[in-house]
């Protein structure tokens, strides 16, 4: 057996480990992954046993980070680049939606985009602005890109190894307040695939859905809520595009019931997309509209606001009443 | 041998080669330019002389010793829980102190998120930079009172925004300039080679002052640039200079004759201050991950602080007196911060929904009323609770 516990950190650490043992091919990149190890240290120990050649320190750019990956991955490499903090990601969204998310359909499939682009994400850790945000809607409107987040360390594991292996560019959203939270990988047996949502509480009345941050609020509003005798199922969706929704629907339509759950704000964002779709697909079997919690339409706030702004228990269960008083 | 397995023989020696050329570049260590050695002797220099009051020097050497008592308090706040983060700028007092008073009111800078000492040449009131820091707001002042913009903490933008208000004092026929502060980091970004290209092409008064303190983070400035920063000026079309940044009327006497060549209307410079961060890059940083102990020793006799008072003492410029009075007003100083940082009040939730719109808007609006009932329904409970 090789289940081992550990950190998200930790299961992302090992897991591009494995990455750069297995394919000669896989490099890794960006702003301080070497001595270092990355400021969330992520990549540590990684260039000690890699060498500079495969564990990249590069440049203050973020354009020329994933412009360059993307030209090393024409060259046939798997460039893996870390971008420090969600906020900075924003230089090099230019190369990321103009050039590396379509050059697969303009060259009529002939070439492949193999790059991982990791963005430690999300608030909840007490930081200076642009340190905080949760951007992944703007890159799931964008065709040509996949879009994950885990939301434990045994998907933290084995999605990377998903991610490195699709010759698609996947945008890797890290869950950062959750890097600490440690959980068991089982680095023998593989799971289902990248795109696939899991339940991961199951319940009768109420389905919640979320993705990496999220995912454990929504399992204590659950468990909170069967205090109070209510059966609440919760979906991890895992992926934010493509989005599973057969998982979805074949919950909603058990239960009857959807809340949508992220720190992301609300308007625009990836619970617009859901409610639409499972009210197209499952509209006889709603009981109540499909209820959306997440961030305001404001700037993320300053961090001794951020209590306010992020989802919480309470916030979720007031849906989750919301929606079970229909 | 498959073709793969022939390159990837080859490979190894090729790299290796390249990654042992990266580290030591190849450029001589060009001059800096350098008005107060190390060992506070007074030194002259053709481009650059310098003739200051010993007032001014006493208000120079007051500068410095309060922005860093500021900076330590600040350092100190973080670790006791009053601040979430904190960027020092020890050992780059010379640097920012030199080019902050270089400025003339109407002079317009922007900073990055480490120009403490700039922002107190402005007037800010150095409690308004620990806001952010706090967390409490994302600035905290007022930038058009002391022509001090907001910190910046996405590296390098600023350059540009710097470059295009240096185009609008043109285009006002005014006479005034601008300052960019950045780091040697920094200068990778694009933004700063685009607000070269610009500030060149439209001729903008603006003075690009890189604190190049040798590390970005955990990357030394090796791994952004292969020549001296300053010498990148020259391929975009205008002067570049090399400063010792731990000199502060070296850095004085080039940023004002930088800036004085912006007012004249002959555009741009680059001033790359060589400085060095004597610290960790914010509280959030462990330097002991890649950075030598003895590399500090050597900046430590470098000190820009020590070498002004050295010479303030050998040539008679303050007394006893002098210092002693600096000492009691950096004690009030620092008392001072550490009051008004922690009475800094939490935000009122609802300040969440202000500023997001200078014109309002419906949806915020929509949601603050939602968030203000939800907030309500907790008071209610309470009451009902008891
Ligand atoms: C676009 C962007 N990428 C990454 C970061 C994270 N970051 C903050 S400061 C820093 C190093 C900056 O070094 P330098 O420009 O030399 O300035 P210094 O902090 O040394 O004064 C990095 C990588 C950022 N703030 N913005």
């Amino acid at each position: 057996m090789a289940v081992e516990k550990m950190s998200i950190a930790k299961a992302l650490n090992e897991s591009l480990r494995l990455a750069l043992d297995t394919d000669p091919k896989v490099l890794i990149m960006g702003e301080d992954v070497g001595k270092l190890g990355g400021v969330f240290r992520i990549t540590d120990g990684l260039q000690k046993d890699f060498g500079e050649e495969r564990v990249i320190d590069t440049p203050l750019a973020e354009s020329g980070i994933v412009g360059t990956a993307i030209g090393l991955a024409l060259r046939g490499y798997r460039p893996i680049v870390e971008i420090q903090f969600d906020g900075f990601v924003f230089p090099a969204y230019d190369q990321i939606v103009t050039q590396l998310a379509k050059m697969h359909a303009r060259a009529l499939g002939k070439i492949k985009l193999p790059v991982v682009v990791r963005i430690p994400y999300g608030g909840g850790i007490g930081a200076v602005e642009h340190h905080s945000e949760s951007p992944e809607a703007l890159f799931a409107h964008v065709a040509g890109l996949k879009v994950v987040s885990p939301a434990n360390a045994s998907d933290a594991y084995w999605m990377m190894q998903q991610a490195v292996q699709s010759d698609d560019p996947v945008i890797f959203f890290e869950p950062k307040r959750r890097y600490w939270d440690k959980g068991e990988v089982d680095t023998e047996s593989i799971p289902g695939p990248l795109h696939k949502a899991v339940t991961v509480r199951e319940g009768s009345d109420l389905t919640l859905v979320a993705y990496g941050p999220m995912v454990k609020v929504c399992l204590e509003a659950a468990a909170a809520a069967q205090e109070e005798g209510k059966s609440v199922e919760v979906l991890d969706l895992r992926s934010m595009s493509p989005i599973d929704f057969d998982a979805i629907q074949t919950s909603v339509e058990k239960t009857g019931r959807l809340v949508v759950v992220h720190e992301a704000p609300v308007f625009y964002g990836s619970g617009a997309e859901i409610a639409a779709r499972i009210t197209e697909r499952s509209f006889y079997h709603l009981e109540a509209p499909v209820l959306r919690v997440g961030g305001y339409h404001v700037p993320y706030p300053p961090a001794r606001l951020e209590e306010e702004y992020l989802p919480g228990l309470d916030r979720v269960l007031d849906a989750v009443d919301r929606s079970l008083a229909y | 041998m498959t073709v793969e397995s022939t390159a990837a023989a080859r490979k190894p020696r090729r790299a290796s080669k390249r990654t042992s050329a990266a580290k030591k570049p190849q450029s001589s260590e060009p001059q800096l330019v350098q008005l107060l050695t190390p060992e506070g002797e007074r030194v002259e220099h053709p481009d650059y002389s310098i003739d200051l009051s010993a007032d001014e020097l006493r208000g120079l050497y007051r500068d410095m010793v309060l922005t860093r008592r500021f900076d330590a308090e600040a350092t100190a706040l973080q670790r006791q829980g009053e601040l979430g983060l904190w960027a020092s700028l020890l050992g780059q007092e010379a640097a920012q102190i030199g080019s902050g008073r270089a400025l003339r009111d109407d002079d317009y800078v922007f900073p990055t998120y480490r120009e403490h000492g700039v922002a107190w040449c402005r007037g800010v009131d150095p409690t308004n930079l620990l806001g952010m820091f706090r967390g409490v707001n994302h600035g905290g002042w007022d930038p058009t009172t002391n022509n001090f913009h907001l910190y910046t903490i996405v590296i390098g933008s600023q350059t540009l925004h710097a470059t295009g208000y240096a185009m609008g004092v043109a285009k006002d026929g005014a006479d005034s300039a601008v300052i960019a502060y950045f780091g040697d980091g920094a200068s990778s970004q694009g933004d700063v080679a685009e607000s070269f290209t610009f500030s060149a092409v439209y001729n903008a008064p603006v003075v690009f002052f890189c604190q190049n303190n040798q590390w970005a983070i955990s990357e030394p400035t090796e791994r952004q640039t292969r020549v001296p920063l300053y010498q990148r000026a020259q391929g975009y079309g205008f002067p570049g200079v090399r400063v010792d940044g731990n000199d502060v009327l070296a850095c004085l006497a080039v940023t004002r004759s930088a800036l004085e060549r912006a007012r004249r209307g002959e555009g741009p410079t680059l001033v790359e201050a060589f400085t060095y961060r004597m610290g960790a890059h914010t509280t959030s940083d462990d330097p002991t991950k890649y950075r030598a102990d003895d590399e500090r020793a050597a900046w430590e006799a470098k000190d820009p602080i020590l070498r002004l008072r050295t010479y303030l003492e050998n040539s008679g410029h303050a007394d006893e007196a002098f210092f002693a009075e600096l000492e009691t007003e950096s004690e009030t100083l620092g008392k001072r911060v550490r009051e008004v940082v922690r009475a800094m009040p939490d935000p009122e939730p609802l300040s969440l929904f202000e500023h997001a719109y200078a014109d309002g808007n419906s949806l915020v609006d929509e949601e603050r009323a939602q968030f203000a009932a939800y907030q309500a329904s907790f008071a209610d409970s309470a009451e009902e609770g008891k």
